[in-house]
């Protein structure tokens, strides 16, 4: 088989071009789906090994104040395992030389240093030491931002006291590994700080000397989770507990889990589409090109050679051109997960990336190409080694054409000897005509794939913070606030405009559904707040009851009409029965929305509100900022600008990455895709156009019977793409809705045009490498040789 | 048919006029470390309305020389012109551009575009030449004025060299070149094929050349050259030349 061997290696040399384009397109395909996977991996290997080790809490409840004794008798429910009471502090910090507020929240840590739960990561310096009162650890994406290093000094206001503090380490906790500041959708390590300090120096300075007002428990293996927390809620009523949580439903691990969770939908889809359609892709080549040796497997069987002996062949011949390009594939995309999964470490905060090749994920990409591979070969060969050696070698009768559909329907005379020639052929195997456009339409599909996000994402912003968000600025209050706040911020110089609202953290219960979420208290006719649904007219907010996402409305399975019952999770915790009265559409949140004074009334409590909504003067905006600063009851301030940039940011820093990928990965499929198709049909009509050279047939002429053949095929490909495209995105769009947010299905027209553009290009592209063969026929061979 | 037939006819008493005219051909292929010699210094004439056949064994030199003159292919030395052309100085577009004026060709293995139809395929030429015949009437010209509208799967082998022939024929070429037209046929094929080159070439003048290893097809030419080792080695001309339906072989 010597022989053979050296055979094997002159074909591959030979289809080399159409060898690197297929195992390019199949890199690809692999590289995409062990990119994803591997990311997933790694990051929830990452998480839980973080969890794991930095001891992350099962249980929170936050309560107003109870005295330390208690903790005695919380470590005694049956199932707990340890306990960690802490203060938690909203405070206001002043950072020299940047004048926008800045909040943040401290959490306290055992003066030692270290805590029994929700252990810090310490990136530099070191934890706060025994008998110093002035020392804080603050986050390191804080820190990151503001190049804040340990032994820098740092303001902070607690309860309206000035502590001057030092910064001796930056770190990183499970409990904060996602910090969102109250009211924000998204991070901002600029204006909100997470930052830990020793129990005794600030129980002091937020009055909580010998009591605490937060709880973390672990449990034991086994325990039972509901009773414990059953348990505490009866322990912590008393001492204003609104209600402990598991570690599921805690702020950080949960955006950091539908964080996960949407790039697992991803994951799940992306690089299965990738690689499927890599893999039909392979097939469909392999099958062509192994078709266009037809005359070599009859000679091979001529000589003696088992159908077997050629099926081998040709098998090893492909295996090598898959082995090769998995192996790229791999390699390509081993490197964008670390990449890629380096992003995500550094978006998600965590500490340190624990990187996973997983050998499953390689093995399936490898073992998905390589199928296809082998599927198409065998198919191939079987079609060739039917016919016997002498019928292979003999020349082939002219293949049956007839006149195609176009013709009959009277359009024959406007088309030339050589537009007959480029229709008839393709309609003369109109399954091979039908693959290859496929194969160019699901390139132009994924195309689209990549862009699509970033439409989708972008509309859903513009209907959120230009659409229905005016305002300039949000205030926040530490807790709910007279109308007196209002009249305060409205009479700010430069506030043209102030709206209250009112949020309250509840559970809503519909028989036996139920979920943690928030009802928002609009004032009615709000000029700077409008609830918009999803086809953008503003929502009537009815005087009385609860209008609710269509989305929660499915998971408490409510319709218009039906009663829910409303657990307020913070003062007096009232608990009230409320008619749902409309169910709207929402791109974003999972939250219920009333009428502010119905809400006002619903809680017994008195005009209150959570903030305001205000509206400035943009030059007086340090001003305004000036005089917030000095407020102890203000929790937070966001700008709304400055939260679109904070999206972009985010934006850029995980989707762009991605985009670019699958462009370049699309375009290189398309490509590959092109390229083949093209010098396959240069290889099987090879005789006839040089036929027509002999005839006196220019190169330009004869290209274009080629080249036309290949126009035709892409034309009519692009709007079979784009269609598919569309539907593709529409899956992804409906399976990447989460409970943070509804995705529409939203294709700007430059998406559409990009994909078609690509296509053009890569077609382009293919047709000048091609056109260059057309100068190496051989005019006088194929005189000689029977077809 | 008396509008076919071409001014240019051979006449017996004129001087005759030169179609070609061949000066030291040389050929010589570079086949991997190998110097393959096809031609080793030809000096040939050809003249208007002449029907010519080549003859010699395979490897002879025969079909390097018609493709040569068909201008497929270019001489290593020596000089060919076509009329007033210098062949030998044409680049490929100018030659391309020869063949398509000037040139016909009929084939071993026909080569017929499969995709079109008889007429089609004699359409292809006709759309590209200044001064056609009628794809209908090329295809008449050869006795294939009853099957127009088929494809060349729909034809045996005799009838597919017979459209070969009228799309060669159908620009209404100088000369008609046709390498070994009846290799790849029986007998009866072959002699109504010859046929047909033998008619175009009495009722439109064409200067024809025809390669064959078989002696017997010789006796339908004017003129016979023979060919060995690259070289002329001997040329006579028919005093009878039968009409090929009177051919056995």
């Amino acid at each position: 088989m010597r022989a053979l061997n050296q055979k094997l290696l002159r074909d591959l040399w030979q289809l080399r071009g159409q060898a690197t384009a297929i195992a390019l397109v199949i890199a690809c395909g692999v590289a995409t789906y062990v990119m994803f996977l591997s990311t997933l991996e790694s990051l929830k290997v990452t998480r839980s090994d973080f969890y794991r080790q930095y001891r992350f809490a099962d249980v929170f409840a936050p309560l107003k104040r109870a005295p330390l004794t208690l903790t005695r008798r919380i470590a005694v429910i049956p199932g707990v395992d340890r306990v960690g009471a802490r203060v938690v502090a909203p405070v206001t910090l002043d950072i020299a030389g940047f004048d926008e507020p800045v909040t943040g929240l401290i959490t306290s840590i055992p003066d030692g240093g270290q805590a029994p739960l929700n252990k810090l990561y310490i990136k530099a310096g070191r934890t706060v030491a025994l008998g110093r009162d002035d020392e804080v650890v603050v986050s390191e994406a804080f820190a990151a931002a503001h190049r804040l290093r340990p032994g820098d000094g740092l303001d902070v206001l607690v309860k309206g006291r000035r502590l001057r503090l030092t910064i001796v380490g930056t770190a990183i906790s499970p409990e904060f590994v996602h910090q969102l500041r109250p009211g924000g959708v998204f991070p901002d390590f600029k204006r909100y700080a997470v930052m830990w300090m020793a129990r005794t120096p600030l129980a002091a300075a937020y009055d909580m000397e010998g009591a605490f007002n937060n709880v973390a428990l672990s449990l034991a293996r086994g325990a039972d989770a509901q009773g414990v927390i059953d348990r505490l809620d009866v322990l912590l009523r008393p001492y204003g507990g609104v209600g402990a949580y598991l570690r599921k439903d805690q702020l950080s691990n949960r955006f950091l889990s539908e964080e996960l969770k949407q790039l697992e939908n991803v994951a799940s889809i992306f690089p299965v589409i990738f690689l499927a359609v890599s893999a039909f892709l392979l097939n469909v080549v392999i099958t062509r090109l192994v078709g266009t040796q037809r005359e070599q497997i009859a000679t091979l069987k001529a000589f003696g050679y088992t159908n077997v002996d050629v099926a081998l062949y040709y098998m090893k011949l492909v295996m090598i051109i898959v082995v090769l390009a998995a192996a790229l594939g791999v390699g390509v995309g081993a490197w964008l997960a670390h990449v890629l999964a380096g992003i995500y470490t550094h978006f998600f905060r965590l500490p340190y990336l624990e990187f996973r090749l997983a050998p499953a994920v390689v093995g399936g990409a490898v073992l998905v190409s390589a199928a296809a591979g082998v599927s198409g070969t065998v198919v191939a060969v079987w079609r060739a080694v039917r016919l016997r050696p002498a019928e292979g070698m003999r020349p082939e009768p002219p293949a049956k054409y007839r006149e195609t559909l176009m013709e009959r329907m009277g359009l024959r005379r406007m088309l030339s000897a050589p537009g007959r020639m480029i229709l008839r052929h393709l309609g003369h195997r109109p399954l091979k005509s039908l693959f290859s456009v496929v194969g160019i339409a699901l390139a132009g599909a994924i195309l689209m794939t990549g862009r699509f996000q970033e439409d989708t994402v972008g509309f859903m912003m513009y209907v959120q913070y230009v659409l229905s968000q005016r305002q300039d600025l949000t205030v926040t209050f530490v807790e709910p606030t007279s109308y007196k706040a209002l009249y305060e911020l409205r009479s700010l110089p430069g506030v043209t405009d102030a709206e209250p609202f009112r949020t309250v953290p509840v559970r809503l219960r519909h028989g036996h559904y139920d979920y943690r979420t928030g009802i928002e208290g609009v004032s009615p006719g709000g000029e700077l707040y409008r609830l918009l649904d999803t086809r953008l007219n503003t929502v009537p907010l009815p005087p009385e009851g609860l209008v609710m996402t269509d989305y929660l409305g499915h998971i408490l399975h409510v319709q218009p009409g039906d009663r829910v019952t409303v657990e307020v999770l913070e003062g007096s915790q009232p608990v009230r029965q409320v008619p749902v009265v409309a169910l709207v559409k929402q791109y974003l949140g999972l939250s219920g929305y009333m009428n502010l004074d119905a809400m006002n009334r619903l809680l017994q409590e008195g005009h209150a509100l959570s903030g305001a909504y205000l509206a400035v003067d943009g030059r007086a905006l340090p001003r305004i900022y000036d005089a917030l600063k000095g407020r102890p009851r203000v929790l937070s301030v966001t700008e709304r600008t400055q939260e679109i940039r904070n999206f972009k940011k985010t934006l850029h820093e995980t989707m762009l990455f991605w985009t670019t990928v699958a462009a370049a990965f699309s375009a290189v499929i398309a490509f590959g895709v092109i390229y083949n198709a093209a010098r396959i049909t240069l290889t099987e009509r090879s005789r006839e156009l040089a036929s027509l050279r002999v005839l006196g047939y220019t190169r330009g002429e004869i290209s274009y019977i080629l080249l036309g053949e290949l126009a035709v095929l892409t034309l009519v490909a692009i709007p079979f793409g784009l269609i598919i495209g569309r539907w593709l995105c529409g899956y992804i769009a409906h399976s990447i809705q989460s409970d943070l947010y509804r995705v529409p299905l939203i294709l700007e027209p430059k998406t559409y045009a990009f994909s078609a553009l690509v296509v053009l290009l890569s077609s382009g592209a293919s047709a000048l490498l091609v056109r260059r063969h057309l100068d190496d026929l051989d005019l006088i061979g194929v005189l000689k040789t029977a077809e | 048919m008396a509008s076919l037939t071409s001014t240019g006819a051979r006449s017996e008493s004129a001087a005759p006029v030169t179609v070609f005219q061949a000066r030291g051909l040389t050929k010589v292929y570079q086949m991997g470390e190998v110097q393959v010699h096809a031609l080793r210094g030809i000096d040939l004439d050809l003249y208007q309305g002449e029907f010519v056949v080549l003859l010699g064994p395979s490897g002879s030199g025969k079909s390097t020389l018609l493709n040569i003159l068909g201008g497929l292919d270019v001489p290593t030395a020596g000089t060919v012109r076509y009329e007033d052309h210098d062949l030998t100085v044409y680049d490929d577009a100018r030659l391309t551009r020869y063949r398509r004026e000037h040139v016909g060709f009929v084939f071993q293995f026909y080569n017929l575009i499969p995709s079109l139809t008889a007429r089609e395929n004699v359409a292809l030429v006709t759309e590209i030449s200044a001064k056609p015949l009628a794809p209908e009437e090329a295809l008449r010209l050869v006795g294939m004025g009853e099957r127009l509208d088929h494809f060349p799967s729909q034809l045996s082998g005799g009838e597919q060299q017979r459209v070969a022939i009228a799309r060669a024929i159908a620009k209404r070429p100088q000369v008609l070149l046709c390498d070994e037209p009846t290799g790849a046929l029986d007998v009866n094929t072959g002699i109504v094929v010859l046929e047909a080159i033998a008619r175009v070439n009495r009722e439109l003048g064409t200067t024809t050349v025809v390669i064959t290893h078989n002696v017997d097809i010789a006796r339908i030419a004017d003129r016979v050259i023979k060919l060995m080792d690259g070289r002329i080695v001997g040329e006579e001309h028919n005093a009878r030349k039968i009409a090929p339906r009177e051919l056995v072989w």
